[in-house]
């Protein structure tokens, strides 16, 4: 099992070193073999009307006239140790985790991130628990009573959640809930700790558009997973055992069945943990991925690479997790491995 | 029919069925799975229930378990088990019995038990779903006897393991277990072995045969091959087609089958003690009278010798190209030497391996027209022996040697004209074809594959395979999900021999199927044998069906080839001490035989145990 972890745990890491040096490679190298001047590169840093000192100063700043692969070294090492830069004879500290600094206001970009992270986790982990609930019930439940008018409406509506997307049921919600009808209030960030009823109150509508998405997924995979389950061997053995039906489904059933479940899951929340982009832009939530769009507008690249690795880490970490959690929900996993 | 033992009176019986009918409505109209079948077991007593696949053996199983309910089945008639009305009881009553007064053993020991749960947590819910005030403690207390019971070593430890650290036979013993649990009076065992060894099958079936005794339990076993019920049952009830065609004493029934189908299903049951020679002349000899010419047991041999005398000078067929020198039909076809499988085994917390012989030191010879037999329990390197021969494995070390020419190390470019020449029908015919292609296709592909490519061409040749292997020609364009398990074994068969090979691999061709159907299938391939002048490697852990169609025998155990030598001499006169113990657990028709061979069975147990 230690072995495993490590193993594991290993490979997380390599990951992330490989995605860093592409992401890198994709912001700083591709653009320069497309013909992009260091130049150009470094006017994107300086603002409106540079002049040329100002240019030569960003240039020798970010080491850009300098080899890739000592630019690649800075960086990472300003992950790992912070940095300093000099702004116009003045020394600036970044210190570590630095992402480098945003082009748009100056501001450093790892503080900025933090400072969005709660946003996007209330949002995500939220939303998380309600899609998995909600869509494991769902599909439960549809499974046993296959066919039915539950069955046929619930599988319907898990249909159209796939197929819209987000801007659609996000503005739909917004239009009929908030606007027409009156029932939930404007979506609006509180922390937690300053108000926990404000805080659920105003993520309420944000949890809910993006749980439809995804627990529309989940539903039809455990109900396909449930009722692949049941035709199983051993769920007749425990209906001879004499075990009420109850028991036969929620213990026999239904944990075979979320084994899946656990890895999309795992997959899903790094995903969303990276940024739920549409969600956030809908309804102006100051999260991950509403970052992440205003950087994309305005080509502000040291925030793209600090939100895409971010992501990564999300991902790879949420997968780490999985892959433990696995382990402890199959027991034919732990000698495999 | 007759139900002997009316006259004790229903009151006193374990289990009550009269004037049972099981119906499914379908698409085309109600299937009547069980049609007015009526029988009654005593308390203590054991029946035997045997008919081929769809005879309605399983449905009546469900059916005592109650285990019909939420299905589309329809029962009319009357069910009582241990006193309580299967057809009317609430479904919380039908709940309260299943396990507590009848328990089941069900055919597949590998997935009948739940992989997630330790066997432990799987026994104890057993016992706390009809003692719901027992402290866990006493459940834990009970699972232990119970696995001791069954024969499980260290239960005490055992009981934390999860059901993969279990071989099959162990398993079926922990489902044994579990059906013990709340003391039932009736225990019902459907396909119990089946999936098992013959040794393993063995064990299991003197286990349950002493259970039943010990703890004067009722025993219900069904199954599709009389040997298996023949030692462990007072009555038997052979099913055909939803009916019962015959009922009575279990002696009565194997020595004076009244009913032609009971008559023909004996027949069909392979025999440990028939050769080779006797079986291959009744196969010739029914073929001829099937085709109507006359074949005197004279002139097949006659036709034997001349075969073999003008083998070697035979059609000279293929001296290889290579050039190893020109084989001769006089040298063995196919030689293997010394060859070694060998694995690396990742073990322990830091991954030390160790090594792990498949198969070890085996060596043997093939000579043209010979079936060589291999025999050996699951685990014991025959299957990876005769795929290593066919190169699908490639041997850790050894040399294969097929018409004089080395293959061991050839490319696969090279071995791909040999591929011709050697073909494999396996054993799953329902996985072995691939569900989304025609037959035709499936068989015809072989042909393309070397180059055919006149598409009427391949399709007529396919067709008359087709009609060889005893299927009809406009069967061409069908899926396998139209065929039944026979019929789908004889496909695989025509896809080998379409290529016109000259060595066929079966790998226990016939195990997947009823024991009516496997005789057809071993017919055919004898048959075929004469036809086109087959050499085969039968691979398989049933020992009567291995004599009947080997010339030579070769006893395999933990890689190792034991005994090699003509069919007659190992199972007449074996030599090895393994070959013994299979023999003796091989199951026989002969109620007395089987019952005296379990008795020599437990007394060499008891040696073993005393002795260590």
């Amino acid at each position: 099992m230690v072995t495993y972890i490590l193993r594991r745990l290993g490979a997380g890491v390599l990951l992330l070193a490989i995605v860093t040096l592409v992401t890198f490679m994709i912001f700083y190298v591709v653009p320069r073999m497309a013909g992009q001047t260091v130049q150009q590169l470094a006017t994107m840093y300086v603002g409106k009307a540079p002049t040329a000192e100002a240019i030569e100063a960003t240039i020798d700043r970010l080491n850009l006239d300098q080899p890739v692969a000592l630019q690649f070294w800075e960086f990472v090492k300003g992950i790992f140790v912070g940095a300093t830069y000099s702004f116009g004879g003045r020394e600036v500290v970044c210190s570590a985790p630095c992402f480098g600094y945003s082009f748009q206001n100056y501001t450093e970009v790892f503080p900025e991130l933090m400072a969005r992270l709660p946003i996007t986790f209330s949002l995500g982990l939220g939303a998380g628990v309600i899609w998995l609930i909600g869509g494991v019930a769902v599909g439960v439940i549809s499974a046993i009573k296959k066919g039915s008018i539950f069955d046929r409406l619930a599988m319907g509506v898990a249909l159209a959640g796939v197929s819209l997307p987000v801007f659609f049921t996000g503005l739909l919600m917004l239009a009929f809930l908030v606007h027409a009808w009156d029932i939930f209030e404007t979506p609006r960030y509180t922390p937690l700790a300053e108000d926990p009823v404000a805080w659920m109150t105003g993520m309420i509508l944000p949890w809910l558009t993006l749980a439809f998405l995804h627990a529309a997924q989940y539903a039809r995979q455990t109900r396909a997973g449930m009722l692949e389950t049941m035709g199983e061997d051993y769920i007749r053995t425990a209906r001879a055992k004499g075990l009420p039906e109850r028991k036969v489904i929620l213990k026999h059933g239904l944990r075979p069945t979320l084994t899946p479940i656990v890895t999309i899951f795992g997959l899903d929340i790094g995903l969303v943990l990276g940024g739920a982009v549409l969600t956030e832009q809908v309804y102006s939530l100051n999260g991950i991925g509403r970052y992440a769009v205003q950087a994309i507008i305005s080509q502000d690249l040291p925030v793209i690479l600090g939100v895409t690795l971010l992501g990564a880490f999300f991902v790879v970490v949420c997968n780490l997790i999985v892959d433990l959690l696995y382990a402890w929900v199959d027991p034919r996993v732990r000698v495999a491995g | 029919m007759t139900t002997p033992g009316n006259g004790q009176g229903s009151a006193d019986a374990a289990v009550r069925v009269q004037d049972l009918c099981i119906t499914f409505p379908t698409l085309d109209g109600d299937v009547h799975a069980v049609d007015g079948l009526s029988f009654e077991v005593a308390r203590g007593g054991a029946l035997g229930i045997v008919g081929e696949s769809g005879s309605g053996k399983s449905a009546t199983s469900l059916a005592l378990m109650g285990l019909h309910r939420g299905t589309k089945a329809k029962i009319t008639g009357e069910i009582s088990v241990a006193g309580t009305d299967i057809v009317t009881a609430s479904n919380d009553r039908i709940r309260q019995m299943r396990g507590n007064e009848i328990a089941m053993v069900f055919q597949d020991p590998m997935s009948s038990l739940h992989p997630q749960y330790t066997i432990g947590d799987q026994l104890i819910e057993a016992y706390r779903t009809h003692n719901p005030k027992a402290a866990k403690a006493e459940a834990k207390k009970r699972a232990i006897e119970s696995l001791d019971r069954v024969g499980i070593p260290e239960p005490a430890r055992r009981i934390n393991s999860y059901p993969h650290e279990f071989s099959g036979g162990m398993r079926q013993r922990v489902v044994i277990a579990m059906a013990l649990m709340c003391d039932p009076t009736v225990l019902l065992a459907d396909e119990p072995t089946t999936a098992l060894d013959v040794t393993v099958q063995a064990q299991i079936l003197d286990l349950l045969d002493d259970l039943r005794r010990d703890l004067n339990m009722s025993l219900i076993l069904v199954s599709h091959d009389l040997a298996v019920v023949a030692g462990s049952v007072d009555e038997v009830l052979v099913m055909q087609k939803g009916k019962a065609v015959e009922h009575g004493d279990v002696r009565q029934v194997l020595s004076e089958p009244e009913h032609p189908y009971t008559r023909a299903l004996l027949a069909a049951v392979p025999r440990v003690e028939v050769s080779r020679a006797q079986r291959r002349a009744e196969v010739r000899a029914d073929r001829a009278k099937a085709e109507g010419r006359e074949l005197p047991a004279e002139d097949a041999e006659k036709k034997e010798q001349e075969k073999a005398a003008e083998a070697p000078a035979g059609t000279g067929t293929a001296a290889s190209p290579a050039g190893d020198g020109a084989w001769t039909p006089d040298q063995p076809l196919l030689k293997a030497e010394d060859l070694v499988m060998k694995f690396k085994v990742r073990g322990g917390a830091f991954g030390r391996s160790s090594d792990f012989f498949a198969v070890k030191n085996a060596s043997f010879e093939l000579y043209k027209g010979e079936t060589l037999g291999i025999v050996g329990e699951s685990g014991s390197g025959k299957s990876t022996l005769s795929r290593m021969v066919m190169r699908l494995l490639q041997p850790t070390s050894g040399k294969v040697v097929f018409e004089g020419r080395d293959i061991t190390r050839i490319s696969e470019r090279q071995l791909r004209p040999l591929r011709r020449d050697v073909q494999m029908v396996f054993q799953n015919p329902y996985s072995s074809l691939n569900p989304r292609v025609t037959i035709g296709d499936s068989i015809g592909t072989a042909l393309r594959v070397q180059g055919e490519k006149d598409t009427k061409q391949i399709k007529q040749r396919v067709q008359e395979l087709l009609e060889r292997v005893g299927l009809e020609p406009r069967h061409y364009n069908r899926f396998p999900h139209a065929f039944s398990g026979g019929q789908r074994q004889r496909i695989a068969i025509a896809r080998a021999l379409i290529l016109r090979p000259k060595l066929v691999i079966c790998d226990e061709p016939v195990s997947a199927l009823d024991v009516s159907t496997q005789d057809q299938v071993l017919r055919l391939l004898s048959e075929l044998q004469d036809d086109f002048d087959l050499t085969y490697i039968f691979v398989a852990h049933d020992l009567a069906v291995v004599r009947q169609v080997s010339d030579r025998v070769a006893v395999m155990r933990k890689g190792e080839i034991v005994e090699m030598s003509d069919s007659d001499s190992v199972y007449e006169s074996p030599q090895d001490e393994y070959t013994r113990s299979l023999l003796n657990a091989a199951p026989v028709l002969d109620p007395d035989e089987a019952r005296a061979h379990r008795a020599e069975r437990i007394r060499l147990r008891a040696e073993k145990s005393t002795a260590a």
